[in-house]
């Protein structure tokens, strides 16, 4: 069997024991990669020479000695390139320095050596607004792997990666783990430093782990946790051991159903996989809670207008002056500004500048931005009330499983919609998490994977770990 | 969904990009269908509700006043698209007299 199929936690025991050396990984990963990358698409670089050298000297007695870590191709590690998906980082962009959750994973003895694929600055659900390659879902090729962290989510589905990070804004790494039937964990806002994470919405990102278990993400999330003074919404609070409560059951537990997130537009399907997991959860001694969230529906309008503001914002920094992309022959500034941009960003991005631009601009800000930061105030509410009744919250992760590719092409709206449960725990700063829940028939022959989202309380990661552990145990 | 919300190529001269004609109709087509799902946050009361800027508060820190090192300067210019004499070059910003 190939290393490449094993868990962060089974691959340490072997390495310890001695059964197994570093480069064994290495190579595994390599033959895996060469026999499906090709199809699938999972990875934007990679650099498995650099990878044998480094897993050879790597010191098997640190937390994740030797293990290779595939990276989201927007956060920095120096000397490697940082794509973000775009053309405007394309070519001639390379790394002078490292992200802090890079140095930590540096520090902690992981082998880093692949980028993965992702939407144009991490800006879409399905992978597709990439402007550099298609990543297509290992259980079935002609489906989205998700997004967007799908490169991240297919490589680690597909054994092409042992783990990996990726970032999530609005359910950029629960979205594609749910499709691609794999652990996906997006940490509690300032839970993680985003210091080197190329920024989309600084208010919402946060950088997170995607595995083959929960226990992996448990170990990974202790590595890249904790405070870092080059992020100042980075939290000075202590991280506690996650691996601790993680086998404590859930027993006596408290767990809320909210109403809102089990209505129309939920497919039948993924509904009945989504509640046995449920009821799995409350035969293993869980208390059911209904309870109710009650400004779901506005999530998707205030997320859209929130994100894209600060995404406008934050890209002005592509500006074709300092790095990246810069237009041939500009006549003066101004045209190798608006050139530069017009050619070195894709649709999805140009539209949120717009958009973003827009709800920010004099005689609209009010009436979209400044409502939209008010109504965020009424679902962080919503989720303050909620966990004053229960220690964590069960819901599905999208509405349907992975699409076709190529099926929201020209219509934004209804991708935008389709994010409706996963924006609310970045809106909210809380932490959030989804587990592999079953699969549901495709209709032609192949099965799609469904996830279960957790959430938990904002810093409350060591609640959501044992409950997503249970989740898993009886899966 | 008739209704224009957003004088797209006006926006995008002021988020300094150069759209195509195909480009408008298609963004105004989209972004129009896109902020009247927005508008649905117009029936909400929000009155005397704080806004959220950050989930979590965050607060101005001060640092210890050390010196740390920075990225050389050699570093940085690798990725510039057109430098001279160490620094990074631009068109010319100022008219001929």
């Amino acid at each position: 069997m190939s290393l490449s199929t094993l868990t962060i936690c089974a691959l340490r025991k072997r390495l310890q024991a001695g059964e197994i050396g570093a480069v064994d990984i290495v190579e595994d990963l390599a033959a895996a990669i060469t026999a499906r990358d090709g199809e699938i698409g999972a990875y934007l670089s990679r650099d498995l020479d650099s990878a044998r050298a480094a897993a050879a000297q790597a010191d098997l007695s640190l937390p994740l000695g030797g293990i290779p870590i595939a990276l989201k191709d927007n956060i920095n590690v120096t000397g490697q390139p940082c794509t973000c998906g775009s053309r405007f980082l394309a070519s001639g962009y390379t790394s002078p320095y490292d992200a802090t959750v890079t140095e930590r994973l540096k520090a902690a003895g992981a082998v880093l050596f692949g980028r993965t694929n992702l939407d144009e600055f991490a800006m879409g659900s399905s992978t597709e607004n990439s402007a550099l390659q298609k990543t297509r879902n290992p259980h079935d090729l002609s489906r989205i792997p998700g997004g967007s962290s799908g490169g991240s989510a297919a490589a680690v589905a597909a054994d092409l990666a042992i783990a990996a990070l990726g970032s999530d804004t609005g359910g950029s790494i629960r979205q594609p783990a749910s499709h691609c039937g794999v652990v996906g964990l997006k940490p509690s806002y300032g839970r993680v430093s985003r210091y080197g994470l190329v920024a989309f919405a600084s208010s919402l990102d946060q950088i997170g782990p995607l595995t083959k278990s929960v226990e992996d993400a448990a170990l990974l999330l202790q590595a890249i946790a904790g405070h870092d003074q080059r992020d100042s919404t980075c939290l000075k609070v202590p991280v506690p051991d996650y691996s601790a409560e993680l086998d404590k059951g859930v027993a006596g537990l408290r767990l809320g159903i909210p109403r809102e997130y089990f209505g129309e537009g939920i497919e039948p399907a993924v509904r009945a996989r989504v509640e046995a997991a449920i009821q799995r959860l409350q035969a293993a001694g869980a208390e059911l809670v209904d309870i109710s969230l009650p400004h779901t529906e506005h999530a998707v309008a205030t997320y859209y207008i929130i994100a894209p503001a600060e995404a406008s914002s934050n890209l002005s920094r592509f500006d074709g002056i300092r790095y990246g992309k810069r237009a041939d022959a500009p006549q003066d500034l101004a045209d190798l500004y608006q050139r530069s941009r017009e050619e070195g960003f894709g649709p999805e991005v140009k539209r949120r500048i717009i958009l973003g631009t827009y709800v920010l601009s004099s005689g609209y800000y009010d009436a979209y931005y400044a409502r939209a930061q008010k109504v965020r105030t009424l679902i962080r509410r919503d989720f303050e009330t909620a966990f004053g009744q229960v220690d964590a919250i069960l819901t599905p992760v999208a509405p349907s499983p992975a699409r076709k590719i190529g099926e929201h092409a020209d219509d934004p709206l209804q991708e935008y919609l389709s994010d409706i449960f996963t924006l609310g725990p970045n809106l909210a700063g809380i932490c959030a998490i989804s587990v592999p829940a079953g699969t549901v028939a495709s209709g032609e022959g192949t099965e799609l994977p469904v996830g279960l989202q957790i959430l938990a309380p904002h810093l409350g990661e060591a609640t959501l770990l044992r409950v997503a552990k249970a989740a898993e145990m009886t899966a | 969904m008739a209704t224009e919300h957003i004088n797209v190529s006006h926006v995008a001269h002021l988020a300094r990009l150069e759209l195509n004609a195909e480009e408008c109709e298609v963004f105004q087509r989209q972004l129009d269908a896109i902020l009247g799902h927005a508008e649905s946050l117009a029936a909400l009361d929000v009155t005397g509700i704080e806004p959220t800027s950050y989930p979590v508060p965050v607060y101005d820190v001060m640092r210890e006043d050390e010196p740390r090192p920075s990225l050389p300067a050699a570093a940085v210019l690798a990725n510039a698209p057109d430098q001279a004499q160490d620094q990074i070059r631009v068109p010319k910003v100022i008219a001929d007299a």
